[in-house]
This record gives C-alpha cells, sequence and structure tokens, in this order.
C-alpha cells in the first residue's frame, strides 16, 4: 500500500500569494495512498528539509512529492534530504507549480486549480516509481590522445605529469603536427620549431607517455572509462628497436626526388626518409610506393649501408589492442587546396603558393634554408601580393566559415618578408582585419607601420602572367579603384578546413561532427572540450580553426577533464537507462536503429549445451544516457526507461 | 458550461529544451493560458503515440508536442525520431477518428520563453475554437464500454 508524503511549498509569496496551498494539501490529504499532505513556508530551508525527512521517518513513507520550484532548482536538494533519510531517492518527485503554474497565471482559482492537477498527476507518478541505484562503471586510468602535434602533445604531457598513463598515436613518421612547419609564430616571432621540438622530446622521454607514431585507429569499441581501442602499427620497414638514427640510409638512398610532403612540395626527399631533422623519434621509414626496392625488386642500398640491421622488407602492419578510460582527439585540420579558384592561378603558376608553402620558404628549416625564393626560377622576389580569404568566408566556392588564423598569419608572412628582403613591396588584399587576442591587433599594426605592408581593401578578380612577372588584377574598395600590380609572388591565404578522413574518423569513434567534418563539442558555451560522447574529449584545429595558444589552452582543458574522470576508481552515473524484457524481446533491432549512442547490443540466448537459442537486445548502462527513443520504437514493448516507465507516464496522464 | 469553453490541454515536452523554456517563461513572469498541463520526458523521442491517444482518451480537447529544435536535441537525433514518428501517426489519426488539428507539434528551446507562452496561447485558442473533444465520449456512450481501459 502507497503511503505517499505531499509536501507543499508556498515559497513565500512566491508560490502562496497566487495558489491557494491550505485547499491544496487538504485535497491531496483526501487522494488514494497519500499518508501526509502538509504546507510550509520554505521546504527548501534547512527546517524545511528536516520536516520532509521526519515526516518520512514518523510515517514510513514509500514516497514523496514536493509540490515547489522546477525540478531543474530542487530535484537534487529533496531527494539528497530523501536518501538522510532512508528513502531511495529516486522515490522522490516534484510537482512544478512555481515556474509552471504561480508565476505564469494570474487567476487565483484557475492557479489552484491547475496546482491541484500537476500535484496530484505526480502523486500518481510516484506510487510507480522504482527504488533506483546509481550505476556504477569502473575506469580505466589510462588515456589515449590520438594526434601528435601541438594540441595532442600538450595534453598528453599534461596528462602524464599528473601521473597518469597516455598512449600518444600519431599517425606520421613522427610527431609535430602542423606546428613543426610553421617558421615563425604571431604574435612574438619566436621560431616555431624552437618551442615545438623540446616539447616533442619531453613527450617522447616522459614515463607515463607511450608513444606511438605511424600508427592509426582502426576501430574504437566501449564506453567512457572502458575504451578498447586497436591500433594499426602501420610497417616502417625499419626496426625501431634496432635503429640508432644515424642516417647514413637517408644519405645513401638513390631515390631522391620525392616531393617532399613537409615542405608542401616546394623541397625534395628520398625514399627513405624523416619528414624533418628534428624528427621524434629520429627513425625513418620507408615509402613503398616510392622505394627502388619495392618498385623494381633491386636496390637494398639502405639494408647494405645500415650497420645495426634495422632495415627489414618484410615487415608487415601489426595490430594492438590498448584499454583506455578516455580519449582526447587531437586530430587537427589541413589547408584547402585552392585550386577551386582557376583566377589565382594555384597550381598553374608555379608563383602562386600557399601560406603553409611560405612558412616553409620562410623557415631555416626549410628547402630554402630560410631564404624568401620564386620556387619557379630561385630569384628574390621584390614584389609580393597576399590574398586573404582565399578560401574562408566564401559560400560559393570555399566554405562559409572564417578560418581564424589567416589575418594574423598574413600579417607574420608580411614582417618575415620585409625583414629577409630588404627594399622589398608588399601589397596584402584582405576583406576584414579580424585581430582579435592577446598582443594580435597591435601585432597586424606593426605589419603596415613598422614593416611598411600596403594594405587594400577589396579582392582579387584574377591574376595572369606577363613578361615573368604575375600580374594581379583587383579593386580597392576603399579608394573605390581597380588596381593592377605586377608581381613576382603571390601568396594565398588559404582556408583551414577539416582532415580529409574527419568524417569517417568520427564515426570510428562515434562523436559527432559538423556540415564541415569538424568536430562538435557538446555544448558549444559551457562543454567546448567534450564531444557528444561521455569519455571522448575535444583539442586543437580538429574542433573549428585555432592559433596556438587556443589550441594549447583547449589541450589543457581536455586534460583537466580526463584527471577528474581519473580521480574516482568507480564512475557514478543516473540511474535513467533503458532496460530490456530479454522474455518478450522479439530481436527486431529496431532499437539498435534508433539509439544514437549504440548502447543496445546483440545477446545470445544459451540453452544448457550452448546452442543459440534466442537473440535479444541487450543495453549497456555504461553507454546510454536515457533519451527513451528506444523504448517508444520497441514493437514488442520490451524495453523501458527507468524513472520514465510507461506505467508512470500513463499514471501520470491519468492523474490529471 | 460557461460562455466560453476552457479546453483541457496535455503537454508533452521534452526536459532540455522546452522544459527549461517553460520554466525560462515563468521566471521571466511571463502570462499565459492556465489550459495547458505538461508531463516532462527526457526528450521528444520518448514520446509514444499511445501517449497521445492516452491523454485525448482521458478528456484532454487537444494535445501537443514540443521540444528541442532541429539539431539542437540534447540526444543528439531524439528529435528527428519524434517528427519521423509524428509524421506517420498524423496519417492515421484521420482514420481512427481523431481531428490531426488538435495535435500540435512544435520546437521550443531552453532560450524562448516568450515562445513557449505565445505557443501556449494561440493552441489553447486554437482548440477552444475546435470546441470539446467529445468523439471517444460518444463511442463509450454507444458501446456501453467501462470507461478506463
Amino acid at each position: 500500500m502507497a503511503k505517499i508524503g505531499v509536501f507543499i511549498c508556498h515559497c513565500g509569496e512566491n508560490i502562496g500569494a497566487k495558489v491557494d496551498c491550505t485547499k491544496l494539501a487538504a485535497a491531496m490529504g483526501e487522494h488514494p495512498g497519500v499518508a501526509v499532505s502538509v504546507e510550509y513556508k520554505y521546504f527548501c530551508s534547512d527546517p524545511g528539509q528536516e520536516s520532509v525527512k521526519r515526516a518520512i521517518r514518523d510515517n514510513n513513507l514509500t514516497g514523496v512529492v514536493v509540490a515547489a520550484c522546477s525540478p531543474r532548482m530542487h530535484e537534487a536538494t529533496f531527494r539528497k534530504a530523501c536518501a538522510e533519510a532512508g528513502l531511495n531517492p529516486y522515490l522522490c518527485e516534484i510537482a512544478n507549480i512555481r515556474e509552471q503554474c504561480s508565476w505564469v497565471h494570474t487567476d487565483n482559482d484557475q492557479a489552484t486549480e491547475k496546482a491541484m492537477d500537476i500535484t496530484r498527476s505526480m502523486v500518481e507518478k510516484v506510487k510507480r516509481n522504482n527504488k533506483l541505484q546509481p550505476i556504477e562503471v569502473p575506469v580505466t586510468r589510462r588515456a589515449l590522445v590520438i594526434g601528435g602535434g601541438i594540441a595532442g602533445i600538450q595534453a598528453a604531457l599534461d596528462i602524464a605529469n599528473a601521473g597518469q598513463d597516455v598512449v600518444l598515436v600519431e599517425r606520421e613518421p613522427s610527431l609535430g603536427g602542423h606546428m613543426a612547419q610553421l617558421s615563425e609564430t604571431f604574435p612574438t616571432l619566436d621560431c616555431s620549431q624552437c618551442i615545438m621540438t623540446p616539447r616533442m622530446v619531453e613527450a617522447a622521454q616522459h614515463p607515463k607517455i607511450r608513444l606511438l607514431t605511424y600508427a592509426e585507429i582502426e576501430s574504437v569499441d566501449g564506453y567512457i572509462g572502458n575504451f578498447s581501442v586497436r591500433v594499426r602499427m602501420k610497417s616502417r620497414y625499419v626496426d625501431i628497436n634496432k635503429c640508432t638514427g644515424c642516417g647514413d640510409c637517408i644519405t645513401k638512398c638513390p631515390a631522391k626526388k620525392i616531393s617532399s610532403e613537409f615542405d608542401c612540395g616546394l623541397g625534395k626527399r628520398t625514399a627513405i626518409y624523416t619528414p624533418f631533422a628534428q624528427s621524434v623519434p629520429n627513425i625513418p621509414v620507408i615509402d613503398k610506393a616510392n622505394c627502388i626496392y619495392f618498385k623494381n625488386g633491386k636496390c637494398k642500398i639502405c639494408s647494405k649501408t645500415c650497420q645495426c640491421d634495422a632495415i627489414d622488407f618484410d615487415m608487415q602492419d601489426t595490430f594492438e589492442d590498448i584499454e583506455v578510460g578516455a580519449i582526447v582527439v587531437a586530430t587537427g585540420f589541413q589547408v584547402q587546396n585552392n585550386t577551386m579558384y582557376g583566377e589565382y592561378g594555384y597550381g598553374k603558376y608555379p608563383d602562386v603558393i600557399n601560406g603553409l608553402q611560405f612558412e616553409r620558404l620562410a623557415s631555416a628549416s626549410g628547402p630554402t634554408a630560410g631564404k624568401i625564393l620564386r620556387p619557379s626560377d630561385g630569384v628574390e622576389p621584390q614584389t609580393v601580393v597576399f590574398i586573404q580569404c582565399a578560401g574562408s568566408r566564401d559560400p560559393s566556392k570555399g566554405v562559409r566559415y572564417c578560418s581564424k588564423i589567416c589575418c594574423m598569419y598574413t600579417a607574420k608572412h608580411a614582417m618575415l618578408y620585409a625583414h629577409k628582403v630588404h627594399g622589398g613591396k608588399t601589397h596584402i588584399f584582405y576583406m576584414d582585419i579580424r585581430a582579435a587576442g592577446k598582443g594580435y591587433d597591435e601585432f597586424s599594426r606593426r605589419a603596415i607601420e613598422e614593416d611598411e605592408a600596403a594594405y587594400l581593401r577589396g579582392r582579387v578578380s584574377k591574376v595572369w602572367e606577363e613578361n615573368g612577372k604575375l600580374m594581379v588584377r583587383g579593386v580597392d574598395t576603399l579608394l573605390g579603384r581597380p588596381v593592377e600590380i605586377a608581381a613576382d609572388m603571390v601568396i594565398l591565404a588559404t582556408a583551414i578546413i577539416a582532415q580529409p578522413d574527419a568524417k569517417e574518423f568520427a564515426k570510428t569513434i562515434g562523436i559527432g561532427y559538423d556540415e564541415y567534418g569538424f568536430y562538435n563539442e557538446a555544448h558549444l558555451k559551457l562543454r567546448p572540450v567534450e564531444s557528444s560522447t561521455a569519455g571522448v574529449f575535444l583539442a586543437g584545429a580538429c574542433q573549428s580553426p585555432k592559433d596556438i595558444p587556443d589550441s594549447v589552452a583547449q589541450a589543457s582543458a581536455t586534460a583537466s577533464k580526463v584527471l577528474a574522470l581519473f580521480s574516482k576508481d568507480m564512475l557514478e552515473r543516473e540511474p535513467v537507462v533503458a532496460t530490456n524484457n530479454e522474455a518478450t524481446c522479439a530481436g527486431c533491432w529496431g532499437c539498435v536503429l534508433a539509439c544514437p549512442y549504440n548502447a543496445i547490443e546483440q545477446k545470445d540466448i544459451l540453452d544448457r549445451s550452448g546452442r543459440i537459442i534466442k537473440r535479444v537486445a541487450s543495453v549497456n548502462p555504461g553507454l546510454c544516457q536515457g533519451c527513451g527513443t528506444c523504448v517508444t520504437f520497441c514493437r514488442s514493448n520490451s524495453l523501458d526507461l527507468a524513472g520514465f516507465t510507461e506505467r508512470q507516464i500513463f499514471a501520470e496522464v491519468m492523474g490529471l | 458550461m460557461s460562455e466560453t469553453f476552457e479546453p483541457e490541454i496535455i503537454a508533452f515536452v521534452c526536459t532540455y529544451c522546452t522544459y527549461a523554456g517553460a520554466d525560462l517563461a515563468g521566471t521571466s513572469r511571463l502570462k499565459y493560458a492556465p489550459n495547458v498541463r505538461i508531463i516532462r520526458l527526457p526528450c521528444t523521442g520518448r514520446i509514444s503515440p499511445m501517449f497521445i491517444l492516452k491523454a485525448l482518451q482521458k478528456g484532454a480537447d487537444g494535445v501537443l508536442i514540443s521540444g528541442c529544435h532541429p539539431g539542437d536535441c540534447h540526444f543528439t537525433h531524439g528529435n528527428y525520431h519524434a517528427r519521423r514518428r509524428w509524421m506517420v501517426f498524423r496519417a492515421l489519426l484521420d482514420f481512427i477518428g481523431i481531428p490531426p488539428e488538435r495535435i500540435k507539434y512544435s520546437w521550443i528551446s531552453a532560450a524562448e520563453g516568450v515562445k513557449f507562452a505565445e505557443f501556449i496561447n494561440s493552441v489553447t485558442e486554437d482548440i477552444r475554437k475546435l470546441g470539446p473533444f467529445e468523439q471517444y465520449t460518444h463511442l463509450i456512450e454507444q458501446t456501453q464500454a467501462p470507461a478506463s481501459l
């Protein structure tokens, strides 16, 4: 027999002035199953809560309804009070008679009548509430960081420095990402590699970090605290344990004319190579597609040169399953290919390059050893034109969004050019200058005032070659006249876009992405580093275009989230999850299709001899987020949602 | 019955968007018609057509359903399931003798307190014009069937 306690809160005048609480209490006292029905000025106050607890103990209540403010305000307060009085907290419900009744209606009688309906409906629900226990999930205290750029390295170091194990996976042969390719960084103009490479070494040597380069994520299973990740170690053809990184093989390799990815096609590399001189680990890989031995079956010069016997042409990809409790995704970005703008001549004229290629030209470790030279003839350009928003903020051909970093890096390029080519002329076509950030506007002003970059507000309509010059025709909208510049080199501030396989990879790990392939955060403002999947966090430009300080800040934020997750042995979760009645489940798998979280698995029911007699759906409470979509989908009514069962909701409707 | 008919309306809303929007209407002290009773669910994806039928059978003159805007669902796509289910269910309503205009479907976010208040007022007005929903009452009277199912 139900013994429900109804506690009607006046909330001072907030409810009391509009709803006749005395009448409400009297009416509820008459309702079947209600043992106690009382009113009080402020139930959320300490004496108020004490009176609820006393009523629970004195009357052995089997359920509690607090008619007060929104459950979003004080549900937790009263559930805690119930637990303290020995009543299962999930036997307590809130009837919202303030936000959705007393505050929004003018007529006292109508408000009182509505409050009665709301409270009665909740009493009927509570009669059918079940005792629920919070779900406890164990946590594997090891984090997986995917991506070895600055964001991934920062996240890995922060987690490792707090004493937790980290597996850092990078698909390229070396750590570093895009930051290793940059020459100098804005707004300080400090050398990118000088600040990057020590961090790379620190990550590689950290006792708590296991570094897996030239490795890719094959699959991710499991849920928060308990992910199982399969990693593919791509065959380097060089034994990582034997190689000393002496580099003899690289010097001797006869296939020397391969376009270097690291130098964005401006430099050459060999078939056995490390992407750049400071690679971490400093262990080469053989590029199978370009290796003479793999193509012709003859050569093996690297193998003959190697004094450590580290070359192994028979090496195969290997797989390893790793158990982790949290995942940080820091897979970065790529720059858009500008060939969609035929009028700019990218890909047609060798001296039309993109911003990342300019970084390599300006980098001391780049193909020109830091000298700004035209890719076509190696001559120092005397006039350069930068075109900003070459792809960004252009819904017709490029992308709709602002790539955020181009205004700053173009200003930086203009400065680097002015410092390296004295007397050179710089023209920059821009749409707007977006220099929001600490020291950023001052930096872009410096490019104009000290380094004499001529900023022209307007777009470029055509770039063509004439007498060995690149003719750039555009418009200066501030002066309202067309401009034609004879340039030696044109640099396009290309849009930042998601990795080509970003969407596919998002499906592998089970996180959401936007129309551009950038990964979705759980909440744009309040949960910006969490993905929509519990236990998977986002760092760096895989979420949206970002500069280095923002990527590092976000990476540290993910580390703090991971560490908070690792601070407990067991995770506690709300028990509002779906349950399945295996006796009636027909195994139609409609629920599997409906579930947004892949929380429903197929389960085999075996007989005594181990034969499968039935296949049914089974809800993984670790993954289930409790939306209830599967419950409504279920054709045989086998699924139900704890806390919002069919019985409870029908009772609520009938109680109105 | 008084001169103006006061309809009884039952609303099924999700807790993350529309319930929060209704709370916002409250904290903003907006005033709206007192005819609607809200039933809170985790997500519109949890709303079964049976709930709607039960509400009408219980004596409601109208039902409204509201959740997060498309693309904003806390559970990523529960509201899309709800929408599809509604499209299928609506096609059946005529067949079972329920005028589809008695069921209103909307998206109201946690920030749209004003929209919530306006929506409640407009739905109440619409249902008031339609008059009491008596189809089930007639059916029960005709067949002498017990009123509770």
